[in-house]
């Protein structure tokens, strides 16, 4: 290839970067990822991985209902983790149930990148009164607090479908709702930093030549609100997990035919009190563990692309 | 014994990739009264100087080596509170962006005040006076309405009067002035180093003063210290420093003055720019961007590339120049 | 100032509009007051007339204008499952949910600002350290999940004995390791002081308070470890600007820096996030509320959501919707009064 010649290739570029440097000594951020990879692994792999079909009737018996997980007296070899209530292994509930929050998390999170983004960056390089008028929507969305537009918006949706359909495509349907209730942060993040390079001559000379306003807000100014883009991603990933998993245990969210993590935490509150924690807990602590690397490993990115914030 | 006497004095900066040494063996002193003016580019390490005559270096930042004796006693090994004691008291400091000095939330009254208080067991009222008395002293219109004013509500030029009020509110020794007026314009800052200077001269206050500008200097102060890359590299009365510059360094900044050039040319320049204090070169930092360097033969000069040049005496002032010293040793020989 | 106010007025009044329109629609869309009035049996010409009757063949316009006239003499209609004006039911539900939002609040308040000031102070130190990483394992556990733990160590009871009991420190282990529960984590209690009208308050009595501990902690676990965040940042910052140096280089002591130089500064920017908090707390009272089954409006607005209770929905939604407006003009309004630069401009500067 002529450019590994002439210039470094962008792999070898990426590997001397500065974002690589900082991950090789930084170990917290390295566990984060490795635990953040195995879990996804896990779920993608959940069909293959599980002992069994969670979704699959004939492979459940009520019988094995409530058994405890391996380390407890009582249990059966069969469940590593224990059953739930419908007699469904943990392990493989879990693994299945990972990659419904994982989809719904990661899908939820391009949504929302695609509205925020767009409306950012009309708002901020149009200005004038579109520009107020949407940030004053996302102000009032804001205030309403996210998790509250998700409810009404879940409560609203599940009013006009219905119970049955509402179960039938929820994991879409879930999507949807996240994505509209937390577009805002994408949207005042990108318009703050539109703001700050539209000022800047590169902006102004592009225009003197003559460019469109679409050029140059895809390709001149959008790559400059990158590094932010990327960084509140990684939360909002993390915050659309647990937005699921609210929407899930309020009811709102994946039947528990069809568990996501939060939907397992909630089947498992009602058997709390009859000694089974671990239908509740176990679920928990993997969700814990997956919004915590996410978290980790997204303060980690705001501290080495943002180097005037300081690191704990 | 002089009022203030730095010597040998190291500071260095612990950063990510490695330690930078900001401040090399600066020595001077200062008299009572007396106005000391230190020059160079920036990144020269003035500001740090400022910075650490009142032990304000903050982390990563620390004094290595070296002493500040201020009436003999060492501001570089003074406990916090016996610091808190010297700092606005007997040596008090004007930043260099009036816009950001001021406190934004606490009115100018109180800033004036709780300075008053910090150092003397008087009551609000008297220390109100107090601070009246020296805005007056500044030339502030309607001092009393500004004092339960808030910064954002004055001028640049008005808050830099203000600061240089807080500076003489409780009759410090010295000032130390860390280019009080770049943040300014032009117009005002005649003005600011006019008042300045006459409030000195009046109240015998000892002033150090930083700055980028010759001509400042030599208006302000009766002797001038020229850094370089963190090191002092000339220092003697300004008048003979203005007039009779040794060191290529000083010689290159006069020439760069605007008044120096005939009008319709260029202005003079010094090739080059300041190294950076994490990279200064060997020997004399200068000598890549001195026009001497060379021998008679046309051959770079192994000793400014090797040595770190000493001070020689050359009339009142002290140059460290391998060039000066040799053409010193030539005239006595 | 004035100027200031009027324009924060105008601002409450949009936002309210925007609501109400979202409101009527919902309920213009779901509710069909006929089918609740009548039931199935009745035929279709009379549900017509009574259609007419009501103005529900109406222009959107003109039902608009009077939902909107009722809303404002606080006339929302009647709540399907409790057949009663949906306004007295919220009132009932309302002072439940106050409480446990002035309990959280104050926790968040007395402890994030110590808190997050230290952190700030010493940054380096170890207890800082600790309270940083207890504060990021904070924010990545939802709040329903930190209420079921909290209830399964303190009202239920951990039996957690790994180490032989027969040892002297194996059971002193085992005993610490193990809680005994008991704590209340289901409703209000019994022990209510009544205060007035359908406020009866659990601040009275300890077994009240004791009603409260557990709601409001869980309510507090996700709210504080933001704060704290929060503060420091700022905090941080402040203590790098310019006036702290200046302040410093005048002789002021560290404390009065540290609390009135920097604190003042740092609270400017917590005022607005909190603000805005505080809306978000709201929503997380839904999900407190549902783990405790505590009675307040959180819990209703679930069980409206559930029984398709339309009119006590849009209520809530409309009820919720004014107390965000007011608390954020009264935030703005806090945010005036402290910073100087807000009084003559109109806007922060």
């Amino acid at each position: 290839m002529t450019t590994t010649t002439t210039t470094p290739s962008r792999w070898k570029r990426f590997r001397n970067s500065y974002l690589v440097y900082s991950f090789k000594r930084d170990w917290i951020a390295q566990c984060c990822l490795a635990i953040f990879l195995c879990l996804l692994l896990g779920a993608i792999c959940a069909p293959w991985l599980a002992p069994m079909n969670p979704y699959d009737l004939t492979q459940i018996s009520i019988l094995d209902s409530e058994l405890p997980p391996m380390w407890i007296d009582g249990a059966d070899p069969l469940f590593p983790l224990g059953t739930d209530a419908q007699g469904r292994d943990l392990l493989s509930t879990i693994l299945y149930g990972a990659r419904v929050s994982l989809i719904i998390g990661f899908g939820a999170v391009i949504l929302q990148a695609v509205i925020g983004v767009t409306v950012g960056l009309l708002a901020g390089y149009l200005g004038g009164r579109i520009d107020a008028f949407l940030m004053r929507l996302a102000d009032i969305q804001l205030s309403f607090s996210t998790l509250m537009v998700a409810i009404i918006v879940g409560a609203v949706i599940k009013a006009i479908f219905g119970g049955a359909t509402y179960s039938a495509y929820a994991v879409w349907l879930l999507v949807l709702i996240i994505g509209l209730a937390e577009w805002p942060q994408y949207a005042r993040t990108v318009r703050a930093s539109v703001l700050a390079e539209r000022s800047k001559e590169y902006v102004d000379a592009a225009r003197v030549m003559g460019y469109r306003d679409r050029r140059i807000m895809f390709r001149h100014i959008l790559p400059n609100t990158l590094s932010p883009i990327f960084v509140i991603s990684t939360v909002q990933i993390a915050n659309a997990i647990i937005s699921e998993a609210a929407l899930s245990f309020l009811g709102l969210g994946m039947p528990e035919t069809q568990p996501s993590l939060g939907s397992l935490i909630k089947s498992g509150f009602d058997y709390l009190q009859s000694g089974s924690w671990w239908i509740t807990l176990i679920p928990g602590t993997v969700l814990v563990v997956l919004v915590l690397v996410v978290n980790l490993l997204g303060d980690w990115l705001r501290d080495v692309m943002n180097p005037r914030l300081y690191k704990g | 014994m002089a009022l203030l006497e730095v010597s040998n004095l190291d500071v260095r900066f612990a950063l990510r990739q490695g330690e930078v040494r900001a401040l090399r063996d600066v020595s001077f002193t200062l008299d009572r009264g007396e106005r000391l003016g230190i020059v160079g580019e920036s990144g020269a390490g003035k500001s740090v100087a400022a910075f650490t005559l009142l032990n304000l270096i903050a982390k990563p930042g620390y004094i290595a080596g070296g002493s500040i004796r201020f009436e003999g006693s060492d501001l570089a090994r003074m406990s916090s509170r016996e610091l808190r004691r010297v700092r606005g008291n007997r040596i008090s400091m004007i930043f260099q962006d009036p816009m950001m000095t001021l406190n934004p939330v606490l009115s100018i009254g109180e800033q004036m005040v709780e300075s008053l208080k910090a150092h003397r067991r008087i009551s609000t009222q008297e220390a109100r006076a107090i601070a009246l008395h020296k805005l007056k002293q500044v030339y502030i219109p309607s001092p009393e309405t500004r004092l339960d004013q808030y910064p954002h509500e004055l001028s640049g030029g008005m808050r830099q009067r203000i600061i240089i009020a807080i500076a003489l509110l409780l009759d410090p020794d010295i000032i130390v002035a860390d280019e009080p007026t770049t943040a300014l314009d032009v117009t005002i800052q005649a003005e600011i180093m006019t008042l300045l200077r006459e409030l000195c001269e009046k109240h015998n206050v000892g002033l150090v003063l930083i700055t980028h500008d010759l001509g400042v200097v030599s208006q302000m102060t009766q002797r001038t210290l020229v850094m370089y890359a963190g090191r002092v590299i000339e220092q003697g009365p300004t008048r003979e420093i203005i007039n009779d510059a040794q060191h290529p360094y000083t010689q290159g900044l006069l020439n760069a003055l605007p008044q120096m050039t005939t009008p319709g040319s260029r202005l003079n320049q010094i090739p080059g720019s300041m190294p950076s204090l994490s990279n200064t070169p060997s020997g004399c930092a200068f000598h890549p961007r001195c026009q001497y360097r060379y021998d008679a033969t046309g051959q770079p000069r192994r000793d400014c590339l090797d040595q770190v040049p000493e001070f020689v005496t050359s009339g009142n002032c002290q140059v460290a120049c391998h060039m000066v010293r040799d053409m010193l040793a030539k005239e006595a020989s | 100032m004035i100027a200031f106010l009027i324009k924060r007025l105008m601002h409450a009044l949009v936002v309210m509009f925007v609501i109400s329109v979202i409101s009527f629609a919902i309920q213009s869309n779901l509710g069909d007051p006929i089918q609740q009035m009548v039931g199935q049996s009745v035929p279709e010409s009379e549900r017509a007339e009574l259609r007419e009757e009501l103005g529900l063949n109406d222009p959107f316009l003109v039902q608009y204008a009077r939902f909107a006239a009722n809303a404002v003499q606080g006339d929302f209609g009647y709540s399907y499952f409790f057949n009663e004006p949906t306004t007295d039911v919220i009132l009932r539900h309302l002072p439940a949910t106050l409480e446990l939002v002035i309990a959280t609040t104050l926790i968040i308040v007395l402890l994030s600002v110590p808190i997050g000031v230290y952190c700030a102070i010493r940054p380096r130190s170890a207890l800082s350290r600790l309270f940083m990483s207890v504060s990021i394992v904070g924010i990545s556990i939802p709040v329903f999940l930190t209420a079921i733990m909290l209830i399964q160590i303190f009202a239920i009871g951990v039996d957690f004995s790994p180490f032989p009991a027969d040892t002297g420190w194996g059971q002193w282990l085992n005993g610490a390791l193990s809680t005994e529960g008991g704590m209340p984590s289901y409703g209000r209690g019994n022990d209510l002081t009544h205060l007035f009208g359908t406020w009866d308050s659990n601040f009275f009595s300890l077994e009240g308070l004791t009603y409260l501990v557990l709601p409001s902690l869980s309510l507090a676990s996700i709210m504080l470890p933001l704060f704290i965040r929060l503060i420091r940042a700022e905090m941080l910052e402040v203590l790098q600007s310019e006036y702290v140096k200046f302040a410093t280089a005048k002789g002021i002591s560290r404390k009065r820096i540290y609390f009135v130089h920097a604190l003042k500064n740092t609270m400017l920017p917590v005022i607005t996030v909190g603000g805005v908090q505080l809306g978000t707390m709201v929503a997380y009272t839904i999900l407190t509320e549902t783990v405790f089954q505590w009675p307040g409006m959180g819990l209703m607005f679930l069980e409206a959501i559930q029984r398709s209770d339309i009119p006590l929905i849009v209520t809530y939604l409309m009820i919720v919707g004014l107390i965000f407006v007011i608390t954020n003009t009264l935030v703005d309004l806090i945010y005036g009064l402290v910073n100087p630069t807000v009084k003559l401009t109109g806007k922060p500067a």
